[in-house]
């Protein structure tokens, strides 16, 4: 009956996406509401947190490429979330592919830092990739072949894999001239990615968004991306309809932890240098954050990446004009995501967003 | 030789005995949840505002209990925001507890900034090794009164779902929705309150974190033992007795590595520290083969379909 109604109803399509756009915007306008409360019980005043917000994210061109600095890792470690979420696994483990990831990715380095610099990069972006992809591919490989669930397998193996971090970092390969912050040794000043033309950013931001891109593709306009998304709306049926189940959860936990090892080479060669704590700032777990907030779609992942880098990047601000702890903005992003996956509650709700609700 | 083995055996227990009792109160916690149906993520956020609001009550208050019991209030809070939020159709709880666990650390470090520098009045040991004269014995036995309430609440929690009304209908709500719906039990409400005193549970965790070892609050005071409370249940097969074991057994493997350590092993410090994890991972793969497998497992957990 309903599929009938469907079939003459020819504005449904586009009342379905004004629903998915609609749901996540009132959630962030209410979350904006409940942190107005919260900072007027402080007598802080939201209007001015609004604008350091965005002057300190957006306002000039050195906070411009603050937020887009921070944004960078932020779209790869979504995707390390969204890919396999496609198929309703919910990997939170992330953390430990940007980290063995980057690490990987300067033990492939070290060896060649007398070649060229492109040869480093090369050998850089792969190592640091395939450790991510098979770090994040041993919790796909337990759901797919020992059913065992995904989110708890990959959170443990995300504490194993920051000790062996630890265990490399803090031993065998440290450099004895790091004192106070154990460290690899470098990769070397020359071998350092510059930024790229015409914008003074690190090519992390434009790898990012091809990586999106390509992802939505994948997921959206091809044959594999469609299997993906009918195993993620009933696993049962895909598999009666004899398609490739374990494959599928494998391919996309290694896209998806190809992407945030990816990330973690790529902080790395851009920023750090060296292998070391800095790559454990928690890019991973926003990047859960992220993914949720764009609703698992590549795409979306680009502007929430982007707003949740620019809110990174304004808490420096907000320190020092608002005197408010930097933990503020932990608060506030931990308000939108509790709103936005409250907000989940609202899609069917309404009659007039549903098939023939105007015929 | 045997002699080092022996020193080595002393830390691991005084090890176990020090910071088993976060991990014994965050699993029961996590074990009252999901006997109800749900799994809480959120517990690590739990933790650490406990943690915070211990710490800040006992040094307003003086009184080092005033601070437990305000931090078992802030997390039956934050627990009831879990669990309402999470009755709404639809809302995913695997992804809700991530938020919760963000909100909660993000308010505990925001209202706790003024307490890192000043100096709480902490709860006080009890010495359990009075008899030995060996120095070592009796500082290793030095229990914490928070250890003890927790074997208490374990034991309470068994003898609950075992032998009430309330326990068995947790249980039937966890177990099959169906059942629940026909004999007319509140479903939602009853997760709510599983949830809120699960969370109240983790609180108390907390508290022991900041008023007893390490005994301070900063931002990294935990190092994850909320997070691992998901892995502790299913390492015990959601039973609050093996909660205890297997509390004291990931406080001995993470004092591993820094008992080995006093005799002059330092090889491995990290790896060893991994040691629960990778057992976590073992249990879960061994019990995992197959479909529904896991006994004890609670039917209408979301992790477990």
């Amino acid at each position: 009956m309903n599929t009938l109604i469907a079939a003459t109803d020819r504005w449904y399509p586009l009342r379905r996406s004004a629903e998915a756009v609609l749901a996540p915007l009132v959630a962030l306008i209410g979350a904006a509401v409940l942190f107005s409360i919260f900072l007027l019980f402080l007598d802080a005043s939201p209007l001015d947190f609004l604008d350091l917000v965005w002057r300190g994210a957006f306002g000039s061109s050195f906070s411009l490429q603050n937020t887009v600095q921070r944004a960078a890792p932020l779209l790869l470690t979504a995707l390390c979330v969204a890919i396999p979420g496609q198929l309703g696994l919910v990997i939170i483990g992330g953390e430990a592919a940007v980290v063995l990831g980057g690490l990987a990715a300067t033990v492939a380095a070290l060896p060649l830092i007398n070649t060229s610099p492109i040869v480093v990069w090369a050998a850089m972006a792969v190592a640091g990739s395939a450790m991510g992809a098979f770090w994040i591919g041993i919790s796909g490989w337990l759901k797919a072949k020992l059913n065992v669930n995904e989110t708890i397998a990959s959170l443990v193996l995300a504490y194993v894999g920051l000790a062996l971090f630890n265990h490399f970092v803090e031993g065998l390969l440290r450099d004895p001239a790091s004192l106070n912050k154990p460290s690899t040794y470098g990769i070397g000043d020359d071998n350092m990615l510059g930024t790229v033309p015409w914008f003074d950013v690190h090519p992390g931001l434009p790898v990012g968004i091809v990586a999106c891109v390509l992802c939505w593709v994948l997921i959206y306009r091809t044959s594999v991306g469609f299997a993906c998304r009918v195993t993620g709306g009933n696993i049962r049926a895909a598999q009666l309809q004899g398609l490739p189940v374990t494959k599928l959860i494998l391919l996309a936990c290694a896209i998806g932890g190809g992407c945030a090892g990816l990330a973690g080479a790529i902080q790395v060669a851009a920023e750090y240098g060296r292998a070391n704590a800095s790559l454990n700032a928690g890019f991973g777990y926003t990047g859960i954050l992220i993914a949720f907030l764009a609703r698992f779609n590549p795409l979306a992942i680009i502007p929430m990446a982007i707003l949740l880098g620019g809110l990174g990047a304004a808490g420096g601000l907000l320190q020092r004009r608002m005197g408010l702890p930097d933990a503020t903005i932990q608060v506030l992003q931990g308000l939108i995501f509790v709103s936005i996956l409250a907000s989940d509650t609202l899609y069917g709700r309404f009659r007039w967003f549903q098939p023939g609700a105007t015929t | 030789m045997m002699d080092s083995v022996g020193t080595v055996l002393l830390a691991m227990l005084a090890g176990s005995l020090r910071v088993s009792t976060p991990f014994l109160f965050v699993s029961l916690g996590e074990c009252l949840t999901e006997k109800s149906g749900r799994i809480n993520l959120g517990n690590e956020g739990v933790l650490v505002l406990g943690a915070m609001v211990a710490y800040a009550t006992s040094y307003e208050t003086g009184s080092p209990w005033a601070g437990v019991l305000a931090a078992a209030v802030a997390g039956l809070l934050l627990g009831a925001l879990h669990g309402g939020v999470c009755s709404l159709a639809r809302v995913n709880d695997v992804a809700m507890g991530i938020a919760i666990m963000l909100a909660g650390t993000g308010i505990a470090f925001f209202f706790g900034k003024p307490y890192v520098q000043p100096s709480a009045t902490l709860l006080p040991g009890i010495p359990v090794g009075f008899w030995s004269d060996n120095a070592q014995v009796r500082n290793a036995l030095l229990v914490c009164p928070l250890f003890l309430l927790g074997i208490a609440a374990a034991v309470a929690l068994h003898w609950c779902f075992n032998a009430t009304r309330v326990g068995l209908r947790i249980r039937i709500v966890g177990d099959s929705q169906d059942a629940a719906l026909a004999l007319g039990l509140p479903i939602d409400r009853t997760r709510l309150l599983a949830t809120a005193f699960g969370s109240a549970l983790a609180g108390i965790g907390g508290a022991f974190l900041s008023l007893y070892y390490p005994g301070s609050w900063n931002e990294g005071l935990s190092s994850g033992q909320g997070l691992m409370a998901v892995a502790l249940v299913v390492f015990s097969r959601w039973n609050p007795i093996n909660c205890i074991y297997a509390s004291l057994l990931f406080g001995a493997a993470g004092a591993l590595g820094p008992s080995l350590q006093t005799v002059g092993i330092t090889w491995g410090y990290y790896l060893f520290y991994a040691a629960p994890y990778i057992v976590t991972l073992v249990v879960l793969i061994l019990t995992a083969r197959g479909g529904r497998s896991l006994r004890g497992m609670p039917g209408q957990l979301s992790i477990g379909r």
